[in-house]
């Protein structure tokens, strides 16, 4: 036996903890018939106005519910609210991302048999929340027309991991001279193939491709 | 910046491990970071050397190995190495590689003891 210095292999996945308990949400998820939705984004993107918007559409046919994270306030919370469905603001203090721990504790009390959608806003952030599984089925990475164009291009980890993505305020778009084809092309080049809607849910333009999409995954949800 | 967070697990992780090994004295520990891993290598180090100073892992090397994406090709039907994580293409064909095989490590690799 030598007492030198040695190297020992080790291979461990240093979030494991926050995976391990992703994939057991993301299997309670599924046994209950919960469709989990994700949405992240840079602050000020519109995710909340999206959600405004989307959960009053949604909410005539599903049981939607919804976790938003901030650092501080139920500002977000208490907008949601209006829309009469069920809302938990998640407050982080000074974590800049949403963990899979904070969206199990967050569930506490309620019945995931009673619902068929769940959004999780994750904290306004294009870098921190990419490395997190919070146990969704799918991940929207929202852009508004007013960033600039090479958004993707800046955090391509986030792009890389979304599986569907929002160009949001596109109201604004012509105002802004925002370069739409470029936007799209960074989109793409980041993330091959990935599906995009384009929407301003203030003026409600690319709504219906959006909730039809949104309609279709939470049906195939609760027809399995 | 969530690299702190990401220090304090790796120091948790690290802890166990030597305690598995009979309290091994740790000298250096390796780090597989994948380019995707949505972390900065020199932040990370920063915040290492920040969370273990009252600890007993203090002056422990953090010695990262930085892990390029390797994608599929679906033309070349073999993996390929990206050129720059802003351009999802293959760097031989230049068709669009959408299936990420590697770079989303974040992977203690191995510990130095004695």
């Amino acid at each position: 036996m030598t007492s030198g210095p040695r190297l020992v292999e080790v291979r461990a996945n240093v979030l494991r903890r926050n995976d391990v308990l992703a994939r057991s949400l993301r299997e309670r998820f599924h046994r209950a018939g919960v469709y989990v939705i994700s949405l992240v984004s840079s602050p000020g993107a519109g995710k909340t106005k999206l959600l405004e918007t989307t959960l009053a559409s949604l909410r005539g046919r599903w049981q939607v519910a919804t976790l938003v994270g901030d650092l501080a306030t139920d500002n977000d919370a208490v907008r949601l609210e209006r829309t009469e469905t069920p809302v938990r603001q998640i407050t982080t203090g000074t974590v800049c991302h949403l963990e899979a721990e904070m969206v199990e504790r967050a569930l506490g009390g309620w019945s995931l048999d009673e619902l068929d959608c769940l959004f999780i806003e994750n904290v306004g952030n294009l870098v921190c929340p990419s490395s997190y599984d919070l146990g969704e089925d799918m991940r929207v990475v929202l852009m508004s027309v007013t960033e600039g164009e090479d958004k993707p291009l800046k955090y391509p980890t986030i792009f890389n991991t979304a599986d569907a993505a929002v160009l949001t305020k596109m109201d604004l778009a012509a105002a802004v001279e925002c370069d739409l084809p470029a936007a799209h092309k960074h989109i793409q080049l980041i993330r091959p193939g990935l599906r995009v809607f384009e929407v301003s849910a203030k003026t409600g333009l690319g709504m219906d491709e959006w909730l039809g999409f949104m309609q279709s995954q939470i049906g195939s949800r609760a027809q399995s | 910046m969530h690299e702190l967070s990401v220090a304090a697990n790796i120091v948790e992780i690290a802890t166990e491990e030597a305690a598995s090994r009979g309290g091994a004295h740790v000298l250096a520990l390796h780090l597989k970071l994948g380019q995707l891993s949505g972390l900065a290598k020199e932040a990370l180090i920063f915040s290492w050397e920040a969370i273990c100073e009252d600890t007993p892992l203090k002056g422990v090397r953090l010695v990262i190995e930085e892990a390029p994406v390797v994608v599929y090709c679906p033309a070349c039907q073999a993996e390929k190495t990206l050129r720059s994580v802003q351009e999802f293409v293959c760097p031989v064909c230049g068709v669009p590689t959408p299936e990420v095989l590697r770079g989303r490590e974040l992977e203690i690799v191995a510990l130095e003891i004695e």
